[in-house]
């Protein structure tokens, strides 16, 4: 074979170039098109999409605020060591005093004072009202600094406050995220918040336990009907596939609202079961505002997405297999469970994690019928950015849950593969 | 399990029809909530149960002031224009780039195609909070939180992945030797785009700009954050209208989107038929 190549030299296009190099020119220029093609799309997508995640992100970890606002105070602490339990000197509080002054007169001081308050809570207080006689300050002739701040307030005189200062003066904290997993920085480095003020990892705990809950519920709810769309002939399949289809298309907040009306004290469902007679009038079931509620109409709500790829997989399933399997001497309960369900677990292993991703990230249905024991973490995320606007925290926790999505995401991909997600 | 056979015994009969029972009441469950909506909101009280009336078929219990109050109500109008000049601007941004970009895909050398399509996806997968957390500080920055276009701009985000889904799907059974039979023949790429791919994933680009629309139409936690009360949409609105004070209003706006499904799922169903008919597959 070498000898022949060697002797007969390069085969040549007819253009004259080897053709080993035009084809290699006409594979890149094939290449070149199809990114072109992609190109105002993903640029798109990166601009208007995947840049204000990645912005957000860093919003967890960015803590620019304190250094900007008291540069010389942060600048004087940096040599005080805090192990040694005492005051810092006359130095930081001169220092503080200019910096107060200057924030104060740019009205800066309270906004350091409600991010500092996030750590340590009485920070937000105490820069507000030294505040209002910073304004006021001779920097120049007035002092000691010390004595006449903690003459103002006594906060200036707490060893806690300080340190607090000191350990968040950095650009860069990961005391967000320690907020995040219900930690604090302590004396001694991270240590756990007290029992009562773990509420996010509880709350995560929860939302990733219902999501479970959810997901189970669905593929329980999903599995016969996927097995009768399958097996139906293909006109009555069609028409019940119209039933799956419509909840599919119809607005979520349509959906939402059908629960909340069934669900009601005064709803459909508990008005049939007092007429029926199995619920007294005065005892009325609580089926809405908590978790159960919760349960229930993400359930609903997400059983398409579960159903769909079932039905795909099942579809392809030989029905040959169960007739070959009952005619060596299976029973009807053998040959499902031995040779119909294992074929059959892929579907549920897509539609699982599908149901799962997107029940993980749900805001709207847990914030109309969850109350407040059925809310999951978006509903804290919502909460911190427009309530109590303590941005760092939210995007933490956003990061924390987009973590666990992406890992799933990334599952999802390599079982099933992205290309194959199909809709209707 | 399509027909039950002579010999089965009693226990397979039991089976059979309590399975079909089973799946009936599955039905029941997706499909009653949906349809409970649509008799109430012609209650001619402000309840949100069936009254006595109703139950009767007393044309009493009946009427349409809920209709009237959506369609007389400035507040429940304005939403409505929002969101009609909302998600056919979304849906032209996401169809046009989607297929373009699904095109591209669909090239048998695409360097570094799985990355590019999990990035694509992305949008559907990433937690609508988080979505909407990201583009109100971004877009903030930038000057486009509040305005119309930055509604448009994050919706037509949102909507990407359904026309890429729908778009490639279509096209994984198109047939290349199409367009080169049409180039053999001295046809431009742009005339056989337009002439003999086009009139081929029609049905596919067409199904993934309803996905698009009934996206950035139903959309609502974006929208909470990144508009402004300029940009209240009808989700919005009825977001709203159930947190506060529930207004019966909402059953009848509901109706009415439930027809807009209704009307949205059968054109999708058709044009599935009429591709999987075109490019000579069998209907299932």
């Amino acid at each position: 074979m070498s000898d022949m190549t060697d002797t007969a030299g390069p085969v040549l296009a007819a253009d004259g170039t080897p053709l080993k190099r035009s084809l290699a020119r006409a594979l890149r220029r094939q290449k070149m098109r199809a990114l072109l093609l992609i190109a105002p799309l993903l640029i798109f997508i990166l601009v208007s999409f995947i840049l204000p995640v990645v912005d957000m992100l860093y919003r967890s970890v960015q803590n620019g605020i304190v250094s900007n606002t008291l540069p010389r105070t942060v600048e004087a602490l940096a040599d005080w060591d805090a192990s040694t339990g005492e005051l810092p000197d006359e130095v930081v509080f001169a220092a503080m005093a200019a910096d107060l002054k200057d924030a104060a007169e740019a009205k800066i001081h309270t906004k350091v004072g409600t991010r500092l308050n996030y750590e340590n809570p009485g920070m937000s207080s105490l820069f507000r009202k030294t505040g209002r006689k910073a304004k006021k300050f001779d920097i120049e002739n007035g002092g000691p600094w010390k004595e006449e701040l903690i003459d103002i307030n006594k906060g200036w005189g707490e060893f806690d406050n300080w340190r607090t200062l000191q350990t968040y003066s950095p650009a860069i904290t990961s005391g967000y995220f320690l907020n995040a997993v219900d930690m604090r920085v302590g004396t001694d480095g991270p240590e756990m918040r007290p029992e009562d003020e773990q509420i996010y990892m509880k709350l995560l705990g929860r939302t990733l336990w219902m999501s479970l809950a959810i997901t189970s519920c669905c593929i329980l709810l999903a599995y016969p009907v996927a097995w009768i769309l399958a097996n139906l002939p293909a006109r009555k399949a069609n028409m019940l596939m119209i039933l799956v289809l419509l909840p599919f298309w119809t607005s979520l907040l349509v959906r939402t609202s059908a629960w909340k009306i069934l669900l009601q004290q005064q709803g459909v469902i508990n008005d049939i079961l007092v007429y029926v007679g199995l619920v007294a009038d005065d005892s009325r079931l609580v089926i809405i505002n908590n978790q159960f509620g919760t349960i229930v109409a993400m359930t609903h709500i997400l059983l398409p997405f579960m159903i769909l790829p079932m039905y795909s997989v099942m579809q392809t399933i030989n029905p040959s297999y169960l007739r070959a399997a009952k005619s060596l001497g299976a029973t009807d309960w053998t040959a499902f469970w031995r040779v119909y369900f294992p074929q059959t677990v892929p579907g549920i292993g897509a539609g699982s994690i599908l149901v799962f991703i997107l029940a993980i990230g749900y805001y709207i249905t847990p914030a109309l019928v969850g109350g407040t024991k059925g809310t999951f973490i978006s509903n804290q995320i919502a909460f911190h950015i427009s309530t109590s606007l303590n941005w760092g925290l939210a995007s933490a926790l956003g990061a924390i849950l987009l973590a666990v999505v992406l890992v799933l995401y990334w599952a999802y991909d390599k079982i099933v593969g992205i290309d194959n997600v199909k809709l209707g | 399990m399509s027909a039950l056979p002579p010999y089965a015994t009693t226990g397979q009969r039991v089976w059979y029809y309590s399975f079909r029972v089973i799946c009936g009441l599955i039905f029941f469950f997706l499909i009653a909530p949906i349809m409970v909506v649509i008799p109430l909101s012609f209650n001619a009280q402000d309840f949100f149960t069936f009254t006595k009336e109703m139950l009767s078929f007393d044309p009493e219990g009946y009427s349409l002031k809920h209709y009237r109050d959506f369609f007389g109500n400035p507040d429940w109008q304005d939403a409505l224009w929002n969101s009609v000049k909302i998600a056919p601007a979304a849906t032209l941004l996401s169809v046009s780039l989607g297929t373009l970009a699904a095109i591209g895909l669909s090239q048998p050398h695409v360097p570094f195609r799985r990355a590019i399509m999990a990035t694509l996806i992305s949008p559907m997968i990433v937690p609508l909070i988080i979505s909407a957390a990201g583009m109100y500080f971004f877009y903030s920055r930038m000057g486009l939180a509040g305005t119309y276009w930055g509604v448009v701009l994050a919706h037509a985000a949102l909507g990407i992945p359904f026309v890429i889904i729908t778009v490639t799907a279509t096209l994984v059974g198109f047939d290349h030797s199409l367009t080169r039979a049409a180039a053999s023949m001295g046809a431009n790429p742009v005339t056989t785009f337009y002439r003999i791919q086009m009139p081929l994933i029609l049905p596919g680009v067409i199904s993934g700009a309803l996905f698009a629309f009934i996206t950035s139409f139903d959309e609502v936690v974006v929208v909470i954050f990144v508009g402004s009360a300029k940009q209240q949409t009808l989700p919005w609105q009825m977001f709203t209208g159930l947190r506060e004070q529930i207004s019966p209003t909402i059953l009848a706006v509901a109706t009415i989107l439930v027809a807009i499904s209704i009307a949205l799922l059968t054109t999708v169903e058709l044009l599935r038929r009429r591709s999987e008919r075109l490019r000579g597959m069998s209907p299932t």
